[in-house]
């Protein structure tokens, strides 16, 4: 990956790079999605895990200033990854990074004084740099005060009191962008004495007398803050708040998102038949429809419901909710020896572990880190939806339980977020007892004040979500769809395509088809297993492709052809060989890149399917044993 | 600054141990003497705002006491029993 502009040297002039620094929670993101809009970019840090975001800036009609986000830090002390990244880009040490022309810091100004200890190795750096004094309208609103134009002259360098997520003041860093792509005026000499000795103490000493010298005047505390988190962490509604949240996550995704995606499937089929009606009959056609409109289709379904989720989890993030959160998980996560910390991206894990994976780098503590890497693909994501609503609604008949409250088919479902739930802190427990043992880590979490979601915000996640889904829709599922079905149809057999258990696919599946016999899967099944490592979804659409291109199936639904085809044994092993494998390739990947190296995945990859393979077999084997009474249960 | 130590009564011994962070209760404050941690975690830990001298007051904690929030400097920070255990105030 690495950065995808030209190289500085080909015009020195013509790029001019700024970087956003500022401590965690300072409004960084905001501020830069406000900045550059939708023209941004994420990649990685050559030979580092963490995310580069970088934008441009529209300064004026014909230039650009080009904006690098950098990791939230507290101090430029390079302890942590995070911070170490921050100091080489910010001393022109990052390689593949040309050292930036200025500087944006970013800073809190309803936490003032402990956000303006970072100040003092900022701008000891010497590169021209705009205070930021972010969040004045929470700063007024609670009756706090501060005069930037004293705070500048105290500390040398220009101060902008703005708030990025109203817009107010954000002229004024436009301006400062101007200022310092036409001019190259780099500050020669520092303009104020900073703190030699550079402890934490000292700094924060320096940092409150700029801030009496600029008549700052800290806020009161929150008062709703006070008030929400009397209930939040009250020790008996916090806790029934806590698991009303995560009903509420999940009624949500399962029922909110049903509606919506009935739409999206009406629209695939419907459209699908127009194209066929158009077209003449002809092996073209058959790629279209069958290849890439079943297979495609199948997996983009599911987009309203991810996006539901992804909503969810940036209403609680943004909100603040999410660190109460991580707070009240703390003791049972300590249980399985994690911490709170990993509460957040284990929940997210319940949308994609991509994104979980990700979120992990809030901890610091490396152990505990790779531990919540190693659970997460555990939890039931939403790409193993497709299968499992697929097998449920073909397989298990929905007869009211417990008087009607919940269905037979609700009731699966949750037993197999069950499962993957249980199989997570089990193998949690296993890691952190045995080779991820450690100390206890400190557990250090800010709460930040509570505060109103912005539409803003949440629409440039959600963006940003359904971005990166269709772009996997359209590259990998589009790829596996159409290899698939070109496997499929191939070799011809007297110009047309063979039956399918002649074709190059039927060879693959038939020839792994011993393999996974004891599970009750056919060779159908096999080519499913194969394909969906690409992604768990896959095998939806690779069974579509492959029934729809079998004669004796092609004029039934999905649903009836896999009724025929398996038994009820099979399909539960099935079910539960979804639960555990780690079927999905963009997981992998990730998982390499965040351990850094391949010996994480790889023991993962072959540990979870191990225990898919058993918990398939064992399934099997009970349901096929099990009296008529048991497979009443299926049809 | 103001000082609101817990109400503690002093013993007839000559030198009354110094309370910990982890000894107050809700609404409870002291000031912070000083970290017994390893040099990174208290570095942290400062940079968050537990710096020697300042005043910290106890707020909510999670169910069962442990985690508790904690107030300092304007912000709130949630540590764990273990971690405050090692946080000594000014007696
Ligand atoms: N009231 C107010 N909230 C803000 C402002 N800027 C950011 N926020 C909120 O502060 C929180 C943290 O912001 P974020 O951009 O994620 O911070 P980062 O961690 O520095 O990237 C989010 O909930 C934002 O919506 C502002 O100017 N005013």
């Amino acid at each position: 990956m690495g950065p995808s502009f030209p190289p500085p040297a080909a015009k020195p002039n013509s790029r001019h790079t700024v970087a956003l620094v500022g401590p965690p929670n300072a409004g960084k993101t905001t501020l830069f999605n406000r900045l550059t809009g939708l023209r941004q970019k994420v990649a990685n840090f050559p030979g580092v895990t963490v995310e580069q975001h970088t934008g441009r800036a529209k300064i004026s009609a014909q230039r650009d200033v080009f904006l690098i986000d950098l990791p939230g830090i507290y101090s430029l002390k390079p302890c942590s990854e995070d911070e170490r990244v921050t100091h080489d880009v910010v001393m022109g040490t990052m390689p593949g990074t040309s050292k930036p022309d200025a500087v944006l810091l970013i800073l809190d100004a309803t936490n003032l004084t402990r956000h303006l200890t970072l100040a003092v190795p900022i701008l000891s750096l010497n590169l021209p740099t705009l205070v930021i004094l972010n969040m004045a309208d929470d700063l007024r609103s609670r009756g706090g005060e501060v005069d930037p134009a004293a705070l500048a002259a105290q500390l040398g360098a220009p101060v902008a009191l703005i708030s990025a997520s109203t817009g107010e003041g954000v002229e004024k860093i436009f301006q400062f962008l101007e200022g310092t792509a036409a001019a190259d005026h780099r500050r020669s000499e520092p303009l104020l004495q900073l703190p030699v000795l550079q402890t934490v103490p000292r700094c924060r000493q320096w940092a409150m007398q700029a801030g009496r010298g600029s008549s700052y005047q800290a806020p009161a505390h929150s008062a709703w803050t006070r008030r929400l988190d009397a209930v939040f962490l009250h020790p008996v509604a916090g806790p029934l708040v806590f698991l009303l949240v995560v009903i509420a996550v999940f009624q949500t995704i399962f029922t909110g998102a049903k509606p919506l995606m009935d739409g999206v499937q009406n629209l695939v089929t419907s459209s699908g038949a127009l194209i066929a009606n158009v077209l003449p009959e002809s092996i073209f056609r058959s790629l279209l429809i069958d290849g890439i409109w079943k297979g495609v289709g199948s997996v983009i379904v599911f987009l309203p419901q991810i996006l539901l989720l992804f909503l969810f989890i940036g209403v609680l993030e943004d909100s603040g909710y999410l660190a109460r959160a991580a707070l009240i998980a703390d003791r049972s996560m300590r249980r399985v020896g994690l911490q709170g910390k990993s509460f957040i991206p284990l929940l997210s894990a319940y949308a994609c572990a991509v994104p979980a994976i990700l979120a992990t780098r809030t901890i610091e503590n490396k152990r505990d880190r790779i531990a919540t890497i190693m659970i997460a693909p555990f939890m039931t994501c939403s790409a193993r939806l497709p299968v499992y609503t697929l097998l449920i609604a073909a397989f298990i008949e929905d007869r009211p339980l417990l008087g009607g409250f919940l269905g037979m088919r609700a009731t699966t479902m949750l037993g197999l977020y069950l499962l993957g739930f249980l199989a997570a802190f089990g193998t949690a427990r296993l890691l952190k007892s045995s080779v991820l043992k450690s100390e206890q880590t400190p557990f250090l979490l800010e709460m930040p004040p509570y505060r109103w979601p912005t539409l803003r915000s949440l629409g440039l996640r959600l963006y940003d979500r359904a971005k990166v889904f269709l772009h996997r829709a359209g590259t990998v599922i589009l790829v596996v769809a159409v290899v698939l079905w070109a496997l499929g149809s191939l070799p011809l057999e007297n110009g047309k395509p063979p039956a399918i258990e002649n074709s190059i696919v039927g060879t693959i599946g038939k020839t792994v088809e011993p393999l996974i016999a004891p599970l009750g899967f056919n060779w159908k099944i096999g080519v499913g297993l194969i394909t969906s490592i690409a992604a768990r979804e896959v095998i939806v659409g690779t069974l579509g492709t492959l029934y729809g291109m079998d004669s004796n199936t092609q004029s039934v639904g999905l649903q009836q052809a896999l009724q025929k085809d398996l038994t009820p044994g099979a399909a539960v092993a099935l079910l539960i060989f979804f639960a555990f494998a780690m079927q999905c390739m963009s997981t992998i990947a990730v998982v390499r890149r965040e351990t850094g190296g391949w010996s994480w995945p790889v023991a993962q990859f072959a540990y979870m399917t191990f225990l898919a393979y058993l918990g398939g077999f064992i399934a099997n084997h009970v349901m096929s044993g099990a009296g008529p009474s048991a497979l009443a249960l299926f049809r | 600054m103001q000082l609101s130590f817990k109400k503690g009564r002093l013993h007839a011994g000559p030198k009354p141990l110094p309370g910990k962070l982890s000894e107050l209760r809700e609404g409870e404050a002291g000031i912070l003497d000083r970290i017994e941690l390893p040099e990174a975690v208290s570095q942290r830990l400062m940079e968050l705002g537990f710096i020697p001298g300042t005043s910290v007051t106890a707020a909510q904690s999670a169910p069962g006491g442990d985690p508790r929030v904690f107030r300092v400097d304007g912000t709130e920070i949630a540590l764990r029993r273990e971690t405050a255990l090692h946080l000594i105030l000014k007696r």
